[in-house]
């Protein structure tokens, strides 16, 4: 009943939001504000629509309703209610539900912003939104619809539809399949809704880059409309993927946080692509430079998070996240190729319109600094792009299979991310228009002097002589150092203008351009993140032996012991074996370690749950990998010593610290001087 | 035509430019060349008799299994993978040699046990591609800037405020309030 | 990632030789279109071709015997992949070996088994385990599996006479008589 609910909600939702893409183009070009409104309203009244959509799928995921065959394939009656309803977003169907979810909740944000000055952008901006949504709606409807029904024919065989075939009864299921092991992690609870919501909020921006071609309204207006959504969308995108890592590094148990998997590939793309598009468009706001190059940006993101979406859903690519094979191929290769011609050819059509005047007088300015990064972050998407393409191609063409690594990537991206640390510690001190190399040394020397003390004397002091940990620690350390100048002589100089102390200085100067110094927060977070990565990248180590009971396996500075192991089946339909380990660091007893391996029986899935011991200096990572039959026999463990990589967390925790001060809504100084006597409505815009 | 004096006053800058790019067109063959040059692989003379995991994960961290798909071997939980790493062990106490353990591998179960394709055929593209793409990226990003150094104003007129009268941190509060200005 | 490089070739060559960075443009993204498109036309058509020729393949025993499916026409040809190490396969082999017995006489059906992903030694002691004496061999190179686009194991792929694939099952077959009603039509004509 509540599924034929459902079922009925998302089919009105489509058709109004076809109604609205039509009624949109049809008030343009008739010119008849009416018709926009109506399509403003429709787009309004999708979202509570796919709520109750939302809503009832949830109600069904809980209650166990498993004659619905989504239902069935991804909750079970083991599952607490929490993972029943993350199980939405733990299947095909389900998370499509989802994408729509999210993406009408944006669309429906940004239609109840105030319009007045951009009239013209509403309705190419609702059609667009709209389309997309209409696209997730239909590859819903028509090929992955949650609420079909397992129906069971009079001759005893199962049939799964939406409406009862002639003569078939409903299935009675007593029992669902249960969702996958790998997703039962309370990370999964947040990390795919993050990444989601990055992905679709970069439909905004690309909305309104789409609806300036359209309109040929190519000034800085839709620029300083969507810097914000790009930003939030980015923020969510950011968050997505370090919950992946920590995902990643609490469960998959590889030792590891991110594996250069496609999927994970998929999703860092537009993050390179909108990272490069936060920098630039800083160029065209304050040189009115470089207008062809944002637009690119902003549409590549979004291309590419449509074609990561379709990588991942349409089974193009096999990999540990891939959604199993599927239908939805060609319809999704139909809307890729219809977003991707569409973009390129308004692009072209407006290209000469969006001409700047561009110059530039000094290759030491800011501006060029930025380009320089931008060409960086490009070069990084390319590897990555082909990186991902190449599989692709070697099977199209020689039928065989290939795996491109993680030894690819790392050797081909870390100079590109070593050159990305050093523009980020030279540009922050390089002025816009014109900047030589003696202002630029001016500035430069005494960060760089503290820089090599930090970040190369002291780790020489500490025993390290690798060159590129070295070099890599010495970056860091510059940016780091560079950064925090500029906090301490931007708080020095205001405290001299004002009078103010230190601390409200800087908090007034941070306060006043958040933008900038949320910038500058999220470059300490990447330091922070740098030097966690060089850490456990360069100097993880690792060991694996079979010890009996009372044994014991040294590694750096620590020592486990073996405990005892224990074997049990839990109420949620997994067999446990727990290993109990005593760990010593240089003969001290510090704690104990549980590394555990997880069977599901439904799902017929082991998954090996690491022991970790975390400090700031460094983690011990314990795996178990095997035991014998009787467990007093002996274990076997592989055991990592990660240093340094808790300071990618807490750089992680800065990072999107820094992202938030960056995006905080603050008052368009614009807006707010001309709506002065409605500011509290003004700054509650976007 | 123009006359010396900004010419001048470009050319350390132009220096220093040069000096960058160099160094990030540096850092970009420093990558390239790691991309090449194949791993150094630590060859284990004279195997002991019994093989220790370490020797076993050494080489089973960089090559993956059908079974696992993007999950290097060493940690790869599955009944089959094991059997694999099994395989290694036996090979490794033979005395066979690493590269001789992934030519078999490769023989066996196909190009994709290796974690990056081998050099030859087609897939010299992996390796040639990016490189390519990067410095034509560099290449176009470099004529850019030469076309807009060439229609850019002769800076004359924005000098005189930074010519160094005046205290640098005044300076820098002036830059501040007008970037506050500019957005 | 054709359509970056060529989007920002756009960028300069814009002003001296717009066709050019437009072509660059427009044919960048055709290859990418193309490519995704006979990628997914590759994805769709795996356990779909029922009805196509079947992939040939050559196929060496553990035993040194080789075996062509080119010269094999005029048999009814049952491919099994399977591994060592996987516990539905455990389930068909007996149904596998005692349906091999009773057509054995007959000449005209030939089961080969392929070990997949499997060590040599496992597959050995697998196949002794339980008995099989139908022909099995190593997958060299997954080069079948690829071939045959297999997503796991068991996977069965029937053949007729005339090298058409007649029958795929992704799952292990549950009973003899299963496997006797995939193929008896396939001896009728």
């Amino acid at each position: 009943m509540l599924a034929n609910f459902g079922f009925g909600a998302l089919l009105i939702t489509l058709l109004i939001s076809l109604y609205g893409i039509g009624a949109a183009i049809y008030g343009v070009r008739r010119n008849q504000p009416a018709w926009v409104e109506s399509a403003r309203l429709a787009m309004l009244l999708t979202f509570p629509l796919i709520s109750v959509v939302a809503l009832s799928l949830i109600v069904l995921l809980v209650s166990g309703h498993y004659e619905l065959e989504f239902v069935s394939s991804v909750t079970s009656n083991s599952m607490p209610i929490y993972l029943r309803i993350t199980a939405l977003w733990g299947g095909q169907a389900g998370s499509l539900v989802f994408w729509s979810w999210l993406m009408s909740a944006f669309a429906t944000a940004v239609t109840l912003r105030r319009w007045d000055r951009d009239r013209e952008f509403l309705p190419w901006v609702i059609v667009v939104s709209l389309i997309t949504l209409a696209f997730f709606l239909i590859l819903t409807i028509f090929f992955e619809n949650p609420f079909e029904r397992i129906w069971r024919a009079p001759n005893g065989q199962f049939i799964v539809a939406m409406f009862q075939p002639a003569g078939a009864s409903l299935a009675m299921m007593r029992d669902g399949q249960g969702l996958n092991p790998l997703l039962r992690h309370p990370g999964m609870i947040i990390h795919p809704p993050m990444l989601y919501l990055g992905f679709v909020s970069f439909v905004i921006p690309y909305a309104f880059a789409i609806a300036a071609l359209i309109t040929g309204r190519t000034d800085d207006r839709w620029i300083r409309i969507t810097r914000r959504w790009a930003l939030v969308a980015w923020l969510f995108l950011s968050l997505g993927l370090i919950l992946g890592g920590r995902w990643a590094y609490d469960v998959l148990g590889w030792g590891g946080y991110w594996g250069w998997d496609p999927v994970e590939i998929a999703a860092f793309m537009p993050w390179l692509t909108g990272t490069a598009f936060l920098h630039s468009v800083m160029i065209q706001e304050k040189r009115g430079m470089l207008k062809h190059w944002n637009m690119v940006l902003i549409i590549l993101t979004y291309c590419l998070v449509i074609f990561g979406t379709f990588l991942t859903r349409s089974g193009v690519l096999s990999s540990v996240h891939a959604f199993a094979q599927s239908a939805i191929g060609p319809m999704f290769f139909g809307f890729i190729g219809l977003t991707f011609i569409a973009s390129l050819y308004l692009l072209m059509q407006r290209w000469d319109s969006l001409k700047a005047d561009t110059h530039m007088t000094s290759m030491l300015s800011r501006e060029a600094l930025f380009l320089l990064n931008n060409l960086l972050f490009m070069s990084i998407l390319v590897v990555c792009f082909w990186g991902v393409m190449f599989p692709l191609i070697s099977e199209l063409f020689t039928n065989q299979k290939v795996t491109v690594g993680p030894p690819f990537y790392e050797r081909a991206t870390a100079p590109l991310f070593a050159g990305l640390l050093l523009l980020m510690g030279v540009a922050p001190l390089s002025a816009w228009r014109h900047s030589t190399a003696k202002t630029l040394g001016r500035a430069i020397w005494k960060p760089f002097i503290f820089s090599l003390l930090v970040g190369v004397l002291l780790p020489l002091a500490l025993g390290v002589r690798h060159w590129a940990a070295l070099l890599g620690f010495w970056l860091s350390a510059f940016v780091a150092s560079v950064t925090l100048y500029e906090f301490w002589r931007g708080a020095l100089a205001r405290r001299r203008k004002s009078g103010e102390n230190l601390a409200l200085a800087l908090w007034r100067l941070a306060g006043r351009n958040r933008r900038r110094y949320g910038g500058y927060v999220i470059h300490l977070g990447v330091v922070l993140m740098a030097i966690g990565i060089i850490g456990i990248e360069m100097f993880q180590t690792e060991t694996q032996g079979t010890i009996p009971r009372g044994g014991s396996l040294s590694l750096r500075d620590y020592t486990v012991t073996y405990q005892s192991l224990a074997m049990f089946d839990t109420p949620d339909g997994r067999n446990v074996a727990r290993a109990v380990l005593s760990v010593e660091k240089n003969g001290q007893y510090v704690g104990e370690l549980h590394p555990r391996r997880d069977y599901y029986f439904e799902s017929q899935q082991p998954m090996t749950i690491p022991g970790v011991r975390s400090t700031m200096e460094d983690d011990l990572y314990v795996l178990l990998v095997d035991w014998m039959p009787v467990s007093s026999q002996g274990a076997t463990f592989k055991i990592y010593h990660n240093p340094l990589v808790n300071w990618l967390w807490l750089g992680g925790l800065v990072f999107i610290l820094g992202t938030l001060i960056a995006a905080w809504p603050e008052k368009d100084p614009e807006e707010a001087v001309e709506r002065a006597p409605r500011s509290a409505y003004a700054g509650a815009q976007v | 035509m123009r006359n010396n004096q900004p010419l001048r006053d470009v050319s350390p800058t132009r220096r220093m430019t040069a000096a960058l790019l160099w160094m990030v067109g540096l850092l970009l063959l420093a990558g390239m060349t790691l991309i090449f040059v194949p791993q150094a692989s630590a060859q284990n003379p004279t195997p002991p008799p019994a093989i220790s995991d370490d020797q076993v994960n050494a080489i089973a961290k960089e090559m993956y299994c059908p079974v696992c798909e993007n999950t290097p071997l060493d940690v790869c939980p599955t009944q089959a993978c094991a059997e694999w790493r099994e395989l290694i062990r036996e090979k490794l106490a033979e005395g066979w040699s690493e590269a001789q353990i992934k030519q078999y591998f490769v023989d066996r179960f196909g190009d994709r046990v290796l974690a990056t394709p081998p050099a030859r055929g087609l897939n010299w593209l992996v390796y040639v591609i990016p490189p390519i793409a990067i410095l034509l990226g560099v290449f176009l990003l470099y004529s850019a800037f030469r076309a807009w150094r060439r229609s850019a104003p002769p800076p004359a007129q924005a000098s005189p405020p930074a010519a160094g009268s005046a205290p640098a941190s005044d300076e820098y509060v002036r830059r501040l309030e007008e970037e506050l200005r500019n957005r | 990632m054709s359509e970056v490089i060529t989007e920002s070739t756009q960028k300069v060559a814009a002003r001296s030789r717009p066709p050019w960075g437009r072509i660059l443009a427009w044919g960048g993204l055709a290859v990418l279109l193309a490519l995704l498109f006979f990628g997914l036309l590759r994805t769709q058509s795996g356990g779909k071709r029922i009805g196509a020729r079947a992939p040939e393949f050559t196929l060496t025993t553990f035993d040194g015997q080789t075996y062509r499916l080119e010269e094999l026409r005029g048999k009814v040809v049952v491919v099994n992949f399977w591994a060592s190490w996987c516990k539905p396969c455990e389930q068909e082999a007996d149904e596998l070996e005692a349906a091999w017995r009773y057509y054995q006489p007959r000449g005209d059906v030939l089961f080969l088994g392929v070990a997949w992903t499997d060590t040599d030694k496992k597959s050995l002691e697998y196949l002794q385990k339980f008995g099989i004496t139908y022909p099995n061999g190593p997958d060299l190179g997954t080069r079948m599996a690829q071939a045959y686009r297999i997503t796991g194991v068991p996977e069965t792929y029937i053949i007729d006479r005339n090298g058409v694939l007649a029958y795929a099952k992704l799952s292990p077959f549950l009973s003899i008589e299963e496997l006797k009603s995939a193929i008896d039509p396939l001896l009728e004509d």
